[in-house]
């Protein structure tokens, strides 16, 4: 089964050269993709931002929004609510810029440190590395806020002092050897999106630190029809992972809202949950077998055997260790045939608690379509900020009826009113089937069909909405996303309880203007939700406004910990989140945890100091 | 964030400017123009309103009644649907029905009593104009002292005036019982509570979803009285923590964002029910709360009560008063629907605060001079006040004398300051002239006049007579005890341990906070500071100075500690009675029904004999205060088995208590509960 032949072949520095490679596997034949991340991540995209340079919100000369590139559905577009709907919200004002720094200066990076004894091994095993200061800036960061903001003020802390990048799991082997031999701190990095300071270089850590990246390893090794399992390398992102196999007519049904960008290493490493979990499952579900490379050796089960009773499940060691246990390298996981039929669809709720109450309802019935999302009433107002300019008389008439009908016919408040957006996938009897069952359920609690548009409108808004922030930053708005899970009784509660103290504590930390406090309920299980919390804010006048930013996020999270919601339900810990894992697991819980990281790698070879 | 209150301002005169007479206007304009005048308060954000139906409906629904059904239903082998349907009997009994028609018919006819009664009814508007805001932006609770029926009437007559949404309002069972008006009341916004629920289970269930339903709901403030009863002596009632737990455990629970605490301080002039409420505490009998009883009282409406002050405190946010005291995440691994006992955090944290709002209420209120004449004339001689009449002058320059000491003890004093003091004595003393008469330039104590009978009244009789109108001055001598009382107990320590170490004072000081904690309001766990209250004001008024390790008496400070000693010896005197009577007496098990009139008799004895100055001890109110008291230190215990209220004496430990108290040996740290204490 293990088929790296051409494993030799790593030592190759260009695309070109690896899209000559083959992989021969027993039955099938796969090409190796062109990764669609290249050595020099930044070439193709922001150094200091979310996504593709290409790919950014701008206001024209006219004031009006829009989107640029050509990369997604709205790019190219003009958004014509977005002002009205960014200065209302927040009292920003389009005359007051706060523009990043433009370029990355290379005195601002602090000089690389090396352990020159690495360097020259590393030298000799024809792994490339780099240790050029836009690489190693790239990979000190994730997309906290306090992390992008340093970055656009071109402040730059402890970054690693070096890049290599395997392109397979014995590259990773011999890496790991080497860093063990000379005691080099490792970091691997997948596709970058963490949101929890999991990838910010420890400020204490003396030794040499070297950024892992595994986008080299980006290929799927084999697929299997007979179990439908695929075995793929860690370090492929989402988009490429699904784009691939669906060239083979399958999928796996994982999209985490980052998907563009974040790696399969990254989904096991952080337990990652992906929108159409309902009908797929998340990434604990997903796995079939992992393979990580610890400096005690590899880690990996001897068979395939879809479930086992051998003690606790070494994978759940694995999976949510953040990095700091070592480097998952390959992974087979579950696929299933691409689905025949898609649906969209939406449902307006006359307010949220009869939204919440439906969607528990249909968990209650388990018959959640592959994803169901409620936003509340501010996130459905920004949502329809986010319209783009409509192009026929007839469509804006009918959004009008539509509008008419909802809030005058039917007597709906536009303030209190919010909407759940659907996406029923399977053979298309089926989701019709599936469709009017929800439909019902909805019928009960007050909801209205409201249309394909509005539903696929939501999804498509996931991917641009990360985009948004940085427009945000240019106008001195900040903000990010957070996010918990918690027990069906307690949704309500904890959304009005963060929400409302999300408003509090800015008032408390001197906030000029009233904050965008808002939150939507992303995912249903049989005991509870994923709820999803936006909080963002008009800095001007305040001096130390990530200061005041990190105090607000780290009393919502005491409040979401407060009404009974979990540390993370897919973010992860990081750094971030650490202070609260011990009353989150209990002291000896923390104790299990430390005695495996003890063991795996008792000098701290993985040193980036997530989780504990 | 102790002292969050403090700054809710402790002033002098001057503020007396920011109340409004609200019933000047009602002088002046039509009552059926005002009672139909468009109400439209700003209601509760959070929520839409919630009629009754959906209230009671909720109620009965709810996840906690359902298991506590299913519970009481296995305890007593009765069906579910019995227990059910016992729990909407007693829904039915006790839910309110709020309707505005009542309520405009209520605000009209009140004009009316009111004018006859007050000359004003006194408003703060900061602290209306506070409420008003405080009510769209949490559930609000709001938490008068309880003097007299009249004050939930006017609390939510002033609401209503002010566009404010009026409460609910936890009442007394005996009301509803009284034909048409205990409809009406409920149809103001009443629900009616039993007296004594004790263990019935269910009841408490019951009561407490709906309380906290309306709590959750937040669609109008809910009222009620942290006191539990009216007070008979017009001094603070320890609070009771049954109904506080239930306004609160909404917060705990996560249910709401905040709620919102908003204190209210009523003072009067002169209390409707003085006379009736000496009488009560001498042992005769409260009428019947009925509808022809409050017929026959209208003698009472011909009379001239002066004003009456409501004090609207500070809104408090509970989340920031429990920040640090509650740990909300406790609730994370049941059903927050479960029926559980409150953790013992819980119940320190609900106790501390029911305290603390009871403070604030007594540092809300307004002393009128009547108060301080009242302690100025229990400190003469019976005999002086009966026969021979106290000085005119002499009462007037030790009441300004007096008027002096509560200001720099930071009283509210309600002392008009446009007229000429001698008038505000001498209109005082009109006002009060069921208690006190002027005659020739002495002032007089009246007493009753009793019909004539033909064989000569007995001595006990007399003293009973007697007892009378010296409660009812005891009584509005209580309305400033709370300024008084930490340097009088101070004051008391110095006299007694005749020792000028701080740490020798402090424990006596503290060993009087546990023997008079049922008294007098102590914030549960803040003794040093209650000790360190006393030493600055006794400074500030040139009594004392003090260090870190002493408290030396000035020769000025004389008049101030005699007179403070003085205003607390009558509760020492009549601790002492009771101790001596339960140390005394052969049986060691008595119950409270023989312990009251065997007191009574022993004090009125010992009056008789010149042996005991005070008629204090004859007080129900006292005595069962000693009771408890000698509960809480352990120096009597209640019977289990017994159905009325048994006690056992441990005679040692009250003869203890009795000889620290006179000094004959030193105080030791009493044992006190500790779930009492923070």
């Amino acid at each position: 089964m293990n088929v790296l032949s051409t494993c030799a072949a790593s030592a190759c520095q260009q695309a070109v050269c690896r899209a000559l490679c083959s992989v021969v596997t027993k039955g099938n034949i796969v090409g190796v993709p062109v990764g669609t991340h290249p050595y020099h991540k930044f070439e193709i995209m922001k150094w200091n931002g979310w996504g593709y340079s290409d790919s950014r919100f701008l206001f024209n000369k006219k004031g009006q929004a829009e989107f640029t590139g050509k990369r997604y559905r709205l790019s190219g577009m003009i958004i014509p609510g977005l002002k009205d709907w960014f200065e209302g919200t927040f009292g920003a004002n389009l005359q007051h810029k706060t523009p990043p720094t433009p370029l990355l200066t290379n005195t601002a990076v602090p000089p690389a440190t090396l352990n020159e004894a690495f360097v020259e091994e590393v030298k000799s095993t024809g792994i490339p590395f780099s240790h050029d200061a836009e690489d190693r800036v790239f990979r000190a960061h994730g997309h906290c806020l306090h992390e992008i903001f340093a970055l656009r003020e071109g402040k730059i802390g402890r970054v690693p002092d070096m890049v290599v990048w395997p392109s397979c799991h014995n590259d990773v082997v011999k890496i790991v050897q080497l860093a063990c031999k000379h005691n080099v701190c490792l970091m691997p990095y997948g596709g970058g999106t963490s949101v929890s300071s999991a990838l910010e270089c420890p400020p204490e850590e003396t030794r040499s630190i070297v950024s892992l990246d595994t986008s080299q390893m980006n290929r799927i090794l084999w697929i299997d029809e007979k179990n439908l399992t695929a075995h793929v390398e860690a370090g492929i992102v989402g988009q490429d992972l699904e784009r691939l196999l669906n060239e083979s007519g399958y999928c796996t049904g994982h999209e985490p809202d980052s998907m563009e960008f974040s790696s399969l290493g990254g989904w096991v490493a952080t337990r990652a949950s992906g929108m159409k979990k309902n009908i797929y499952g998340n990434i604990e579900d997903l796995v079939v077998h992992i393979k990580m490379v610890t400096p005690q050796g590899v880690i990996e089960k001897s068979c395939q055997g879809p479930r086992m009773s051998t003690g606790p499940d070494i994978h759940h060691f694995i999976m949510g260790s953040e990095g700091t246990l070592g480097v998952v390298t390959e992974v087979t996981m579950k696929i299933r045939p691409m689905p025949e039929y898609q649906k969209y669809g939406s449902v307006v709720f006359p307010n949220f608690e009869q939204g919440v109450a439906c969607l528990r309802e249909v968990a209650k019935q388990r018959c959640a379509p592959a994803s169901i999302r409620l936003m509340d009433n501010e996130q459905f107002k920004f949502g329809h900020a986010l319209k783009p300019q409509v192009s026929s008389i007839f469509t804006s008439f009918l959004d009008g009826l539509k509008k008419f009908y909802i809030t005058k016919f039917k007597g709906f408040d536009p303030n209190h009113l919010c909407v759940a957006t659907l996406l029923f996938e399977g053979n298309r009897e089926k989701v019709l089937q599936h469709e009017k069952q929800v439909y019902d359920i909805a019928a009960k609690f007050g909801g209205l069909a409201a249309g394909e548009d509005n539903g696929q409108r939501g999804y498509m808004l996931t991917f641009v909405i990360a985009y948004l922030r940085d427009l945000g930053m240019d106008y001195y708005v900040i903000g990010e996303s957070f996010e918990t899970s918690v027990p069906w009784d307690r949704v309500l509660d904890i959304c009005r309880n963060v929400k409302a103290r999300i408003i509090r504590e800015c008032k408390d930390k001197g906030v000029q203007f009233p904050p965008l406090s808002t939150c939507r309920v992303t995912q249903t299980y049989d005991a509870g939700a994923c709820v999803y919390f936006y909080f963002a804010f008009n800095y001007r006048g305040l001096s130390d406004p990530v200061h005041v930013y990190e105090q607000v996020e780290h009393a919502a999270r005491e409040e979401i910990l407060a009404n009974g919601g979990s540390l993370s339900h897919h973010h992860g810990v990081g750094k971030l989140r650490k202070e609260w894992m011990r009353d989150t697991i209990s002291n000896v819980g923390m104790g299990m945890l430390k005695s495996v990281k003890d063991y795996v790698d008792p000098n701290n070879i993985f040193g980036n100091r997530n989780l504990l | 964030m102790t002292d969050t209150y403090k700054d809710s301002g402790r002033a002098g005169l001057e503020d007396v400017d920011e109340f409004v007479d609200i019933l000047e206007e009602r002088r002046r304009s039509s009552d059926l123009g005002y009672a139909f005048r468009t109400f439209n308060p700003q209601p509760y954000k959070g929520a839409p309103s919630c009629s009754t139906a959906d209230l009671n409906k909720a109620v009965l629904e709810s996840q906690y009644l359902s298991y506590m059904a299913k519970e009481i239903a296995m305890e007593t082998g009765s069906s579910v649907e019995e227990v059910r349907e016992e729990v909407c009997g007693i829904l039915e009994e006790m839910s309110q029905n709020l309707q505005l028609g009542f309520i405009r018919m209520m605000a009209y006819t009140l004009s009316k009593v009111f004018k006859r009664l007050f000359t004003s009814i006194l408003v703060n508007m900061e602290g209306l104009n506070m409420l008003q805001q405080a009510v769209q932006e949490s559930p609000v609770i709001l938490m008068p002292n309880h003097r007299s029926y009249m004050d939930f009437l006017a609390i939510s007559y002033i609401l209503f005036t002010y566009d404010i949404p009026v409460p609910v309002i936890a009442a007394g069972i005996p009301l509803a019982g009284m034909k048409m008006v205990g409809e009406i009341l409920r149809r103001s916004g009443a629900f009616f509570i039993r007296r004594a629920i004790g263990s019935d289970k269910l009841y408490w269930a019951v009561l407490s979803e709906y309380v906290k339903t309306i709590v959750r709901r937040g669609f109008a403030p809910v009222e009620f009285y942290v006191e539990g009863l009216r007070s008979r002596t017009l001094k603070s009632l320890l609070p009771k923590l049954g109904m506080m737990h239930m306004v609160l455990e909404p917060f705990f629970k996560g249910e709401v964002y905040d709620i919102t605490l908003v204190p209210i301080s009523i003072s009067y002039d002169r209390v409707l029910e003085e006379s009736l409420l000496a009488h009560e505490l001498l042992g005769v009998p409260k009428p019947k709360e009925s509808t022809t009883g409050l017929l026959k009282a209208t003698k009472v409406l011909q009379e001239n009560y002066g004003s009456m002050h409501v004090n609207f405190g500070r809104p408090l946010s509970v989340r920031q008063l429990c920040h640090g005291k509650i740990n909300r995440c406790q609730f994370n691994l049941v059903p927050r629907d479960l029926p559980q006992q409150p953790s013992a955090e819980a119940q320190a944290c609900v106790s501390w605060l029911a305290h603390l709002m009871v403070r604030i209420q007594e540092e809300g209120l307004l002393i009128s001079p009547w108060s301080l004449m009242a302690c100025m004339l229990l400190q003469a001689p019976t005999t002086v006040l009966t026969e021979e009449g106290l000085l005119w002058h002499q009462l007037t320059e030790k009441t300004l004398w007096l008027r002096k000491l509560a200001l720099d003890f930071g009283a509210r004093l309600n002392w008009p300051g446009q007229v000429p003091d001698s008038d505000v004595i001498s209109s005082t003393v009109a006002l009060h002239c069921s208690v006190v008469q002027r005659k020739a330039g002495r002032v007089y104590l009246v007493q009753e006049n009793e019909p004539l009978r033909k064989c000569p009244i007995s001595p006990e009789d007399g003293v009973i007579r007697m007892a009378a109108p010296l409660l009812m001055l005891a009584s509005y001598r209580n309305q400033s005890m709370h300024v008084f009382v930490r340097p009088a107990m101070l004051a008391t320590a110095i006299r007694v341990t005749e020792s000028t170490q701080r740490d020798e004072l402090f424990s006596f000081f503290c060993f009087l906070q546990d023997v008079f904690s049922n008294e007098f309001i102590f914030i549960p766990g803040k003794s040093p500071q209650d000790f360190e209250e006393a030493c600055v004001l006794l400074k500030k008024c040139g009594a004392v100075n003090f260090s870190q390790q002493e408290v030396m008496v000035l020769d000025a400070g004389s008049e101030v500690l005699s007179f403070l000693q003085a205003l607390l010896q009558p509760f020492i005197d009549s601790y002492q009675v009771m101790f001596r009577y339960l140390c005394e007496e052969g049986v060691h098990v008595l119950s409270e029904k023989q312990f009251l009139p065997a007191v009574r008799n022993l004090a009125t004895e010992l009056i008789l004999s010149g042996e005991l100055c005070t008629y204090e001890a004859l007080s129900s109110d006292m005595q069962k205060n000693v009771l408890s008291a000698l509960r809480r230190l352990e120096a009597v215990t209640k019977l289990r088995a017994s159905e009325q209220n048994e006690y056992r004496v441990n005679k040692a430990a009250v003869r203890r208590i009795g000889d620290i108290l006179s000094r004959k040996i030193p105080p030791q740290m009493l044992q006190t509960t500790p779930d009492a204490r923070l």
